[in-house]
């Protein structure tokens, strides 16, 4: 017989996040509830007596299947979306009804049956486990073997992506490169003072013009840049006899 | 040796298969290698011969296992060769006479830009042939059968950028299918009651059938026989066939292909045995054909199909021969070897008169040739002296057994008979001597330009030998009835019947009647002149050269209602079948329109319908236990 | 406490994942609503297993733990190779089907 504190406990730490599954919105969150669904059932097979199926089910399902699951949504981007509104005419209630209806139909029929429970459960240790699979069942191993082996196959041809053209070359980058008219040769470098690291700073073509292009863009659209003018200014400045000290303030004196 | 007959079917059609694939490049030496193929199965066909020689008579029969062919639930054949006096008597014929021919169309076809293939399809005929006479099985036979067909067909229309010859060619293919249906019919009938379809269990089993089937299995044999043989009814291929070259006329149409209706009938002489009335049925088929081929070789002006008709003529003595019984079968083979040398022999010199007459075949230009060609003057003669039966030449000895046997029997039967064949031979002897003089004798009705002359030796030589085979072969085998002792582990023993009519009378009214043909030819023909176009003449004349108006029967009786009865079936297939499924397809066309919009393309609106199923199946299952399940 | 509550538990498990599968848009939250369904089962297979006293359910349960390995597998690929061609792993939006 099961400890009912432990029972309670294992349907507490299944069902509620299962929930997640119908009302969470984020799917990596989704995930993890699922994880730890899985986890519960885990425990229950141990509770159960079946301590070898719960090792399984946290190696294959937490382990396995469930980061399999987690890896697949950081390639399709974690911020995919999902609308919650219902597309399909009458779906969302005639689902629920179903779903819901199977859920009380089952229970309704297990509640009203009586079987009587074996005074001594079996045990589900790996060794009893093993002499099932690999001599009862060793022709359902096998099958199940091929089984796997097709489903790697089928996965990797599913996902494989032929190349269709062959790799360019570095040679052939910069020819085309060429032949667009874009820069032939790399940007200027930022910061030609190097009077700090710079970065923010564009560089200063032989007429003194600061030129836009040697810095980030990303710098730009932050707002982190520093004028060229103005900073050449600063440092003409005789006022300021020690330029290095400014360097902390220059990009409020920049603005 | 007698292990390797195999060779015989797989040299050449090794050779072939290379001639066919090595394109032009394989011109030059491809004629010689297609002698050399036809020429080893000689060498492989005399040494069994030599090794069977010295064997008992009783272990003259060998069987050679290839493969196991069909392996199949309740048939189950192997692919073997049955080598024994009859198989290997023709293994010589077809591999002596073929590489003669084969040496022959090396001079004859030399001025042909596809030489090569000519001598492919005459080494593919040869492993054709080889296969068919060697063949264990009646199913491994028709492989064979099939295959001379094709090489026939192939043949007979080698040179099909003339219309008129390609339709020779189809025109042969068509009416060998007739008969094809035949042997196939009869493998069925076989299959169906004795479960098998190789010689020796059909063979085994035949005396214990039932009249009917075997009378049923053996009339389809004889019309597979007719197809193949050029008998009646399915006689009208032959004359065409001669749309050919010369040297395949000589080889298929004359000496070999066209005899393997013989064999296919002395072969299953155990079905026969048990069947009288087919026996009777294939002598008076042979009768009629002999008598129907003399009258059509009559009229001929045209000298090969005047041999064809010939052919016809002389293979129906075969079938009357081979439709006596045991009494029959020895002599049926005999005059078919020695059939296959002189009439080899003359169309090989008919062939010989055209190549020196720019291809001219109409006798009535043809006269006073064996001036210019004394050679084929001599073959040619010895052939007809031959054909005559004329002692001590070999039909004399072939025909006139077979005359003799005609005669052998009870009430009507012999009488009727044995006057078709002595009557036969009169008409033979007129019709080929009338041949022999249009074209030998007579005043020279040459063109302008044509200007005879001897063949060269490559020509001449197997003429010469084929001339010497038709003068003293059937003598050679005669002697001492070598020939049937050779033969009588195939068709057993026979006990002398005495004919109708002493035999020295039968003899001499032969003999009186072939003079008195020979002597009317020579009057019309040899002493008087010929008009080099052919007179209008009576009805029967007008009949004969129109081959018997067999084509118009054909045409009336098959070609016209098949037309009509396929037309009519047409029609009823597109109205009533075709109706029939269309309605229907388009019935459920619409059903389907209707029910296409519960696909709505959502997959979770399927999941939906999958999971309401779901539900109400364990809803069912559940209401239909009665009680709630428990385990007491 | 009897065993057969964990069956009323899978029941529960069972009904939530069907709804997920019937009601998530998103793929890969429908996919994790069928392989709650496939633990479901696995539960109450490792519950009567335990109530019969016979070892032939754990079995049972552990084949169809590597079936749905297998099929997580190709799942995701299927997942991977639809986002490739339209880039996105709706489930209504690949309309094909449509009769």
């Amino acid at each position: 017989m099961v400890n009912p504190v432990l029972f309670w406990i294992i349907a507490a730490i299944t069902v509620i996040p299962s929930l997640a599954l119908l009302f969470a919105r984020k799917t990596v969150y989704i995930a993890m509830s699922i994880v730890l669904v899985m986890v519960g059932l885990a425990a229950a097979y141990v509770t159960l007596g079946a301590p070898f199926l719960g090792v399984v089910q946290i190696v294959v399902y937490t382990g396995a299947v469930m980061m399999l699951f987690v890896f697949v949504l950081m390639l399709v981007g974690v911020d995919q979306r999902e609308d919650l509104r219902e597309t399909i005419r009458n779906q969302r209630w005639i689902g629920l009804v179903t779903a819901l209806g199977l859920g009380a139909f089952l229970v309704s029929i297990v509640t009203r049956v009586s079987i009587p429970v074996a005074e001594e459960g079996v045990s589900g240790e790996p060794d009893v486990i093993a002499f099932m699979l690999f001599e009862r069942y060793v022709l359902v191993m096998e099958v199940l073997g091929f089984l796997l082996i097709t489903a790697a196959v089928g996965a990797l041809v599913l996902t494989h992506v032929p190349r269709l053209k062959p790799r360019r070359t570095q040679l052939e980058v910069q020819r085309d490169r060429v032949r667009v008219g874009a820069d032939p040769v790399n940007k200027p470098m930022p910061g030609v003072y190097a009077r700090h690291n710079a970065l923010d700073v564009p560089a200063l073509d032989p007429e003194g013009k600061p030129i836009e292009a040697s810095i980030s863009r990303v710098l730009e659209m932050r707002d982190q840049t520093q004028e060229g003018e103005s900073f050449r200014a600063t440092l003409d400045d005789p006022t300021r006899p020690d330029s290095s000290y400014r360097d902390s303030t220059s990009k409020e004196d920049g603005r | 040796m007698l292990d390797l007959t195999w060779l015989l079917i797989a040299v050449p059609l090794a050779s072939s298969l290379v001639l066919l694939l090595a394109g032009t490049r394989a011109n030059p030496w491809g004629h010689w290698l297609g002698v050399i193929a036809s020429g080893s199965t000689f060498v492989v066909g005399l040494g069994a011969f030599i090794q069977m020689l010295g064997l008992d008579a009783e272990e003259r029969s060998h069987a050679v296992h290839l493969f196991s062919w069909i392996p199949g639930g309740e048939l189950n054949l192997d692919a073997g060769l049955l080598v024994d006096p009859l198989s290997l008597t023709f293994v010589l014929l077809v591999s002596f006479v073929g590489t003669l021919i084969h040496v022959y169309s090396v001079a004859y076809m030399e001025h042909d830009p596809n030489r090569r293939i000519f001598f492919a399809y005459l080494n593919l005929f040869v492993a054709a042939m080889l296969l068919l006479v060697l063949a264990d099985s009646f199913l491994l036979l028709f492989v064979g059968w099939e295959g001379v067909g094709l090489a026939s067909y192939l043949l007979i229309g080698f040179w099909n950028q003339k219309p008129e010859y390609a339709t020779a060619a189809k025109k042969a293919f068509v009416v060998n299918r007739v008969g094809d249906i035949g042997l196939i019919i009869a493998m069925g009938l076989m299959f169906a009651s004795f479960g098998a379809v190789d010689f020796a269990t059909v063979f085994a089993a035949a005396p214990e059938a039932s009249t009917a089937t075997l009378t049923a299995t053996g009339l389809m044999l004889l019309l597979a026989a007719t197809g193949k043989s050029a008998q009646f009814p399915l006689q009208s291929w032959l004359g065409d066939a001669m749309a050919g070259p010369t040297p395949v006329s000589a080889l298929i149409h004359a000496a070999t292909m066209v005899t393997a209706g013989v064999y296919l009938i002395v072969r299953s002489a155990p079905i026969f045995e048990g069947a009288p009335a087919a026996q009777t049925v294939v002598a008076a088929v042979g009768a009629f054909t002999l008598i129907l081929g003399a009258l059509i070789g009559l009229a001929k002006d045209d000298i090969k199909k005047a041999l064809a008709a010939s052919t016809m003529s002389q293979i129906g003595y075969m079938m009357l021969a081979a439709g006596l019984g045991p009494v029959g079968y020895a002599f049926a083979i005999f005059h078919l070897v020695t059939h296959g040398f002189f009439k080899a022999g003359m169309f090989l010199g008919a062939g010989s008169v055209m190549h020196g007459m720019q291809d001219q075949v109409d006798m009535r230009r043809f006269g006073a040739l064996r001036t210019a060609m004394v050679t084929t003057w001599i073959t040619f003669g010895l052939g007809w002296l031959a054909i005559l039966g004329v002692p001590p030449f070999s039909g004399f000895w072939s025909k006139d057994k077979i005359i003799e046997a005609a005669f052998v029997g009870e009430g009507a039967q012999p009488w009727i008979l044995g006057g078709a064949a002595l009557i036969g031979a009169g008409l033979t002897a007129f019709y080929m001597s009338r041949l022999f003089f249009m074209t030998f004798h007579g005043k020279a009705r040459w063109t302008d330009d044509q200007h005879p002359h001897e063949s060269p030796a490559l020509m001449t030589v197997p003429m010469i030998i084929l001339a010497v085979g038709s003068a003293f072969l059937g003598l050679f085998l005669a002697l001492g009835d070598r020939f049937s002792h050779w033969l009588e582990p195939v068709t057993g023993h026979v006990e002398h019947h005495e004919p109708v009519l002493p035999i020295p009378v039968i003899m001499t009214a032969t003999l009186l009647l072939v003079a008195l043909g020979v002597w009317g030819a020579w009057r019309k023909y040899g002493a008087a002149d010929v008009p080099t176009t052919a007179p209008t003449a009576s009805l029967a004349t007008v009949a004969a050269r129109n081959d018997m108006f067999q084509d118009s029967v054909n045409r009336g009786v098959f070609e016209r209602p098949g037309t009509h009865l396929t037309r009519t079936l047409v029609y009823a297939d597109a109205a009533v079948v075709d109706g029939a499924v269309d309605k229907q397809a388009e019935a459920w066309s619409r059903t389907g329109e209707v029910v296409r919009r519960a696909q709505n393309g959502q997959v979770r609106s399927y999941a939906l319908t999958m999971l309401v199923g779901l539900v109400i199946v364990i809803f069912v299952v559940v209401q239909g236990v009665s009680k709630p399940c428990s385990r007491s | 406490m009897d065993p057969i509550n964990f069956v009323i538990l899978a029941a529960i498990l069972f009904a939530i994942g069907a709804a997920a599968v019937l009601l998530r848009r998103n793929a890969i939250v429908a996919f994790m609503g069928v392989e709650l369904m496939l633990n479901a089962s696995n539960l109450a297979l490792v519950a009567f297993s335990r109530i019969h006293g016979e070892i032939d359910g754990q079995v049972m349960a552990f084949f169809v733990m590597v079936v749905a390995a297998a099929e997580v597998v190709v799942g995701l690929a299927i997942i991977i190779a639809v986002f490739r061609a339209r880039q996105t792993i709706s489930l209504d939006e690949p309309a094909e089907l449509k009769g």
